[in-house]
């Protein structure tokens, strides 16, 4: 519900941005490339409906690395309704690209680091400037359960604690640049250990803001208290990042948030394969 | 008025019924102490201007709120991630209410209508809430602060229960965010106040869990592993080894009344809050309203607080432990408190000697302490002498020369009525300061044995202990002084290390 009242709001500002900006559907160049993930099957965290153990995730394209600021800059100087001092405050909140040097202008350092302070209105834009959209929960928890060398690695202690190393440094740290980070089982980087990334449905991820907090089992499906949907409790990382998307309003932007984009199988997007 | 009453309901009770006459008085009793909890803790909306609340930072505690009437009090908590020291050399990332472990003290008044602001610092990682037990309404406030990073919650509440009450952070995996410190104390007090005390200090209990081995230099991640578990590497007071010791101790004075708001975080683990040396005068346990008296160690839950209090009558350093004692010596729960202030022997000497124990042979030593004050005042009598030297030879001399002096057959030489002892109390000076070996005849029977050197006692205990000998068991001979024994000591050369 919330989500397609979310969408509604989008498609309207695109609409704006496309009459105003008529290179709005412009490709660009150097977009993160697209690798293409076979469907599957996995144990969500966060299972769809009561008593469903498994999600099945048809196959999909999910750009590789994060965005960067580089990247995004492209975007904004196409969509200059996108820039820190013109975007509405429904859209994005007073942080928005506030680690910029300008409204247009990243630092050098920032060009291959990923994009942050991104609200999730300005990072669905970007991807659907590209053809593409924001992955789903779901699809981003299935990739981000491969480890290396396995399809679901979320059994492995050692890699558990490697993903909770990066929850043990404070943001304080300057975020690394993209693609540092070993690829995995699927050939995709940096899905653990450099930010938090938006995902489309967030807004249907109504985990409860309260951990411990327990509903009536029939509120569950959208209501998802935490203590009773999380499938595998122990699986601390993922928790983590539900409760941190779940905290965030659409507008919302964070230091650590940023995201990348996916396509459904067989479309390409815009960016060059 | 209320007790006229209280006595009517009593007339009536045993009107109705004789069996219940014994027991219809005290639960009546009962009834007129009842705080009455929350249904009674509403005392009307708040009056006059909105005061900010003063917060203070462990082991700190902010000023009573000394008011007659309910306000309306804001409340303004920041949370930030930080890296600080847990032990020497040890950093850990722990996540603060208020840049501190525990959090913020927050001080209110019952009846007080609370404005919570919960701020989440722009450099924070995490999404954080906060879930006070002091209120009265679902999650505790945990779902109305869930506050993204760089953002801000406002909810209100109404303190209806006094008491001491724990906070913490609720955010998803709750354990972790409880395990990197995220938790505090807030005292509502009771609306005619707590009675005044010398000094308060707010002190609280937390386990940790790090990859890394106890003390294992360097930055050490969470263990989440460990914390299943339930096996902590630390678990310290304040939030690091080091918080309360050395420079960092609390401070008090003799003949003071000490209060301690002592709270624990956990996550895990319960603590047997004792201060060693010390007898809680007063615990108010579980942070509630009854009180117990003379209390050694006080259990407290995870999540839960206590208020303690004593009076302080010895100087001298007392240390806070949980007496799951393990965890004082091996992880870290060590605190100190240093008492300032003049000795006061007739309570407690001090350590007087450093002896072999021997079970029920150690006596009294408070005579030992008199006659350590008449010797400093230059007024010892040989009476004193004898007294403090019986006690000093129970416990140093006994052990071979046995309690009644008259040593053991072929191995200890005899004390009582020794011609080697009465007839050169120079010579027997030499030897408690020397020690003794090799063939020696006592009362015409030969010892050919070792005796160590006594020289750990000083001049005052030397003299006491020899006087005794000399005038007991039937020995009658001249009082020993501190001055001989000095002069001895003083021309006699020794081992290093010889006294052990
Ligand atoms: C560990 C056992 C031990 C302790 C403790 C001990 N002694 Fe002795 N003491 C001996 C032995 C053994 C001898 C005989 C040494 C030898 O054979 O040369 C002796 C000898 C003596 C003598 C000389 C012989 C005699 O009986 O008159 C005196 C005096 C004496 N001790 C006094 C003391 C006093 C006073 C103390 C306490 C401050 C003391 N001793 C503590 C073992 C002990
Ligand atoms: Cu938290």
């Amino acid at each position: 519900m919330r989500t397609d009242a979310l969408r509604l709001m989008a498609a309207s500002l695109l609409l704006i941005g496309s009459t105003t900006d008529a290179a709005g559907t412009r490709a660009i160049a150097d977009a993160p490339l697209q690798i293409t993930i076979p469907a599957g099957e996995l144990a969500s965290v966060l299972p769809p409906a009561p008593g469903v153990k498994t999600v099945r995730v048809a196959a999909f394209r999910l750009d590789h690395t994060p965005v960067t600021n580089e990247q995004f800059s492209r975007f904004v100087a196409e969509h200059p309704e996108w820039r820190r001092d013109r975007v509405a405050g429904v859209f994005a909140d007073g942080s928005y690209l506030s680690h910029w040097r300008s409204a247009t202008e990243i630092e050098p350092h920032q060009r291959n680091q990923p994009v942050v302070y991104v609200s999730w209105f300005a990072a669905n834009a970007y991807c659907e400037s590209r053809g593409a959209r924001l992955p789903t929960w779901h699809e981003w928890e299935y990739v981000a359960a491969a480890s290396a060398t396995e399809q679901d690695g979320r059994n492995d202690d050692e890699w558990r604690q490697t993903i909770l190393g990066w929850y043990s440094k404070s943001a304080r740290h300057s975020l690394p640049e993209v693609g540092k980070t070993p690829v995995n089982y699927y050939g995709v980087r940096d899905l653990h250990g450099v930010i938090w990334e938006w995902v489309d449905d967030v807004n249907a991820m109504l985990v409860s803001s309260d951990n411990r907090e327990q509903s009536s089992p029939d509120a569950l499906r959208f209501c998802g208290p935490g203590a009773l949907t999380m499938e595998e409790k122990e699986n601390y990382a993922t928790l983590m990042r539900i409760a941190m998307l779940s905290s965030m309003q659409a507008n919302y932007t964070s230091k650590t948030m940023g995201f990348r984009c996916a396509s459904d199988f067989g479309t390409h997007g815009r960016n060059k394969p | 008025m209320k007790r006229s009453l209280v006595l009517l309901a009593c007339v009536a009770a045993l009107g109705m019924s004789a069996c219940t006459k014994q027991h219809a008085p005290q639960i009546v009793q009962v009834a007129e102490a009842d705080t009455g909890g929350s249904r009674r803790g509403d005392f009307g909306p708040p009056i006059g201007e909105p005061i900010r609340a003063v917060l203070t930072s462990p082991p700190h505690v902010p000023p009573p709120t000394n008011r007659t009437h309910p306000a309306r009090v804001i409340v303004e908590l920041e949370v930030t991630e930080v890296d600080m020291e847990i032990a020497e050399g040890v950093t850990y990332t722990f996540w603060t209410f208020g840049g501190t472990v525990p959090g913020s003290f927050i001080r209110v008044r019952q009846g007080d209508t609370v404005e919570f602001h919960l701020k989440n610092h722009p450099d924070s990682k995490m999404p954080h809430n906060i879930d006070l037990h002091g209120v009265t309404g679902p999650g505790g406030g945990a779902a109305s602060t869930f506050t993204a990073p760089g953002h801000k919650s406002t909810f209100t509440f109404k303190a209806l229960n006094q008491g001491l009450y724990v906070y913490h952070c609720a955010t998803a995996p709750v354990g972790m965010h409880v395990a990197n410190g995220m938790y505090g104390l807030i005292l509502v007090e009771p609306p005619q106040g707590l009675p005044p005390v010398d000094r308060e200090f707010y002190v609280m209990q937390g386990d940790f869990y790090t990859v890394g081995k106890y003390r294992e230099k360097g930055h050490q991640p969470f263990d989440m592993q460990k914390a299943i578990d339930e096996h902590p590497t630390y678990v310290v007071f304040n939030g690091a080894e080091t918080a309360l010791t050395g420079p960092k101790a609390l401070k008090a004075k003799t003949n003071e009344t000490i209060r301690m708001y002592v709270g624990n975080g956990g996550p895990n683990l319960v603590s047997s809050f004792h201060v060693i040396g010390e007898i809680f005068d007063k615990v108010q346990y579980e942070g509630g309203t009854r009180f117990q008296e003379n209390v050694q160690t006080t259990l407290i839950p995870a999540g839960g607080a206590a208020i303690v209090e004593f009076h302080t009558e010895v100087p001298g350093n007392y240390v806070l432990v949980d007496h799951s004692i393990f965890r004082a010596f091996n992880k870290g729960a060590l605190a100190m408190l240093e008492v300032d202030g003049p000795e006061v022997p007739e309570i407690f000497t001090g350590k007087l000697q450093d002896e072999v124990y021997i079970g029920d042979k150690v006596a009294s030593l408070a005579s030992v302490a008199t006659a350590v004050q008449a010797s400093a005042q230059g007024n010892l009598t040989v009476a004193q002498q004898i007294e403090a030297g019986s006690a000093l030879y129970k416990g140093t001399c006994s052990v071979c020369h046995q309690d009644d002096g008259a040593g053991l057959p072929n191995v200890f030489p005899p004390l009582a009525k020794s011609d080697y002892l009465m007839s050169n109390p120079q010579r027997a000076i030499e030897v408690v300061l020397n020690g003794l070996s090799g063939p020696v005849t006592v009362n015409g029977s030969t010892y050919n044995s070792v005796m160590p050197p006594m020289s750990q006692l000083n001049d005052d205990e030397i003299a006491n202990i020899l006087t005794y000998a000399m005038n007991n068991w039937g020995n009658k001979g001249p009082a020993i002084t501190a001055e001989q024994v000095a002069k001895v000591r003083a021309t006699t050369k020794r081992a290093e290390g010889a006294a052990h």
